[in-house]
């Protein structure tokens, strides 16, 4: 069963198509990049699969579950990281995970259990008793996807996941994400290419609300002729234009 | 259970902020202490004690609206709330873990506002109590005005419309500083209008043991605090839907 298929998802604001008929399906324990230039769909996208905003038209089943029938079964098995830290900041590292465990209804063994394994998983160690407000970036994006997986999540979004990081915390971040590969499906959208390029094993490529290529990234460059992802999607983009 | 660990959560960044300590506990302390001087050097009746100390509870409880909004509108703007929208907490548990646990910090308020007060000369009676537990609804109306102004402006905004406009108008309005009939006219009219100075009314009268002179000032008190909350959960239902 694939973990994620829209069925002409649309979204629409007054004259606006913010997504257009959208057409695409995401297998189990695979990551899925959504790469466009701003306004393209993908955050509206993202939105409508994580059911903070209803599709005006066509539906999406997220591990068989309905995003416009069954939000609450959907709310079950996905887990969404924003693009901001979305941490509660006056809170500490560990108080931060103790509170994703309480929302979710974790008896207290279970919660030690989870919040030790994420803790070890994303090097949280040094920082467990610091507050979040006081974290670095690379460490506040890391409790913010840790945050993400306390509900032992089918489907991850990851919604920018290493935007202003140093290079450094990106790698740490990278490694991180690849550890989670086949274990969760994830679909991260991105503005760098050379990341949706390192981590992902689908590209799907929206302009204007449409979805213009959805193929493996060594597969888009064949497609676009050239080594570089980065060319690849920029004449794939403005191939879509003229 | 859900709604506990979020209410929880929100208890804890209210009171691990130093600035909402002094503000909320400290500064009607400071009000209740500098006033009371005043009146031991220049006696005024509005200051005695058994009338100042019901006006400062309800006049820290503008603090609470602060605490509330400030509170929503972070969350907003951090994209926690973006985050816990896709987890199973429900739009009840929202507005219950937001309200609930500012109502004991404004209980707490209250009631180390009455132990000073008893420690500046007021009369212990069993009114005291009855006028902590009438703070309740007063409490409510405030905390529901935050959460209507949390759910529609942004931190900054609600430091300035809840910090400095909010507590002005319900001190100004509230008969607690001074008398409103020496002003009169319109000013006194929407004073009357609003339901800060029956809040202070329906306190002092609870306070002497007067409980015919609650009404019709609880009332007021009442109406304004369920429309408030009225308001505020349609305000934060709608931002919850434009996520």
């Amino acid at each position: 069963m694939d973990a994620i298929r829209t069925v002409g998802l649309t979204k629409k604001y007054k004259d606006t198509v913010a997504v257009d008929s959208l057409n695409l399906s995401v297998s189990e324990g695979e990551l899925f990049s959504l790469l466009g230039v701003n306004g393209a769909g993908k955050t509206t996208t993202i939105k409508m699969l994580s059911c903070l905003t209803t599709p005006t038209d066509g539906d999406a089943f997220i591990d068989g579950k309905s995003i416009t029938q069954d939000a609450l079964g959907v709310k079950s098995v996905i887990a969404v990281s924003p693009q901001e830290s979305a941490v509660a900041s006056g809170l500490t590292v560990k108080e931060n995970l103790e509170l994703m465990c309480g929302i979710h209804g974790f008896e207290k063994q279970k919660r030690s259990e989870k919040i030790a394994e994420l803790t070890r998983l994303f090097g949280l160690e040094e920082v467990i008793n610091k507050k979040a407000g006081k974290l670095s970036g690379g460490f506040c994006r890391r409790l913010s996807i840790a945050m993400a997986l306390i509900s032992e999540p089918k489907v991850l979004f990851l919604d920018e996941p290493s935007l202003g990081l140093d290079v450094l915390a990106r790698s740490d971040l990278w490694d991180i994400i690849r550890s989670l590969k086949e274990k969760v499906t994830i679909v991260l959208t991105t503005h760098y290419m050379e990341e949706a390029e390192a981590l992902s094993d689908r590209v799907a490529i929206m302009r204007n609300g449409k979805l213009i290529i959805c193929d493996t990234p060594a597969n888009i460059k064949k497609e676009a002729d050239t080594d570089s992802f980065e060319q690849a999607f920029v004449r794939i983009v403005k191939g879509a234009t003229e | 259970m859900r709604m506990l660990t979020f209410a929880k959560r929100n208890a804890k960044e209210i009171l691990r902020d130093p600035l909402n300590l002094f503000f909320g506990l400290g500064f009607p302390l400071v009000l209740l202490l500098l006033l009371s001087v005043i009146q031991a050097n220049i006696p005024v009746n509005l200051f005695e004690i058994q009338h100042l100390t019901p006006g400062i509870t309800v006049f820290g409880l503008a603090f609470m609206t602060l605490f509330s909004a400030t509170i929503i509108a972070k969350d907003r703007g951090s994209s926690l709330l973006q985050r816990l929208y896709t987890t199973p907490l429900t739009p009840a548990d929202f507005i219950l873990g937001y309200t609930l646990p500012i109502v004991p910090i404004a209980v707490a308020q209250c009631v180390i506002c009455y132990i000073a007060a008893i420690v500046l000369g007021l009369d212990i009676t069993v009114n005291i109590l009855y006028a902590i537990i009438f703070i309740i609804p007063v409490s409510i109306l405030y905390i529901a005005l935050g959460l209507l102004c949390g759910s529609v402006f942004t931190d900054k905004q609600v430091g300035g419309i809840c910090g400095a406009l909010l507590t002005n108008l319900s001190a100004w309005l509230s008969g607690i500083w001074f008398d409103l009939d020496l002003v009169g006219g319109v000013f006194k009219k929407a004073a009357y209008a609003l339901p800060f100075v029956h809040a202070v009314e329906m306190e002092r009268a609870v306070l002497l043991g007067d409980f015919d002179g609650i009404l019709p000032h609880i009332w007021w008190v009442l109406g304004y605090a369920a429309v408030a909350l009225i308001f505020a959960i349609l305000l934060f239902l709608r931002q919850m839907k434009r996520q």
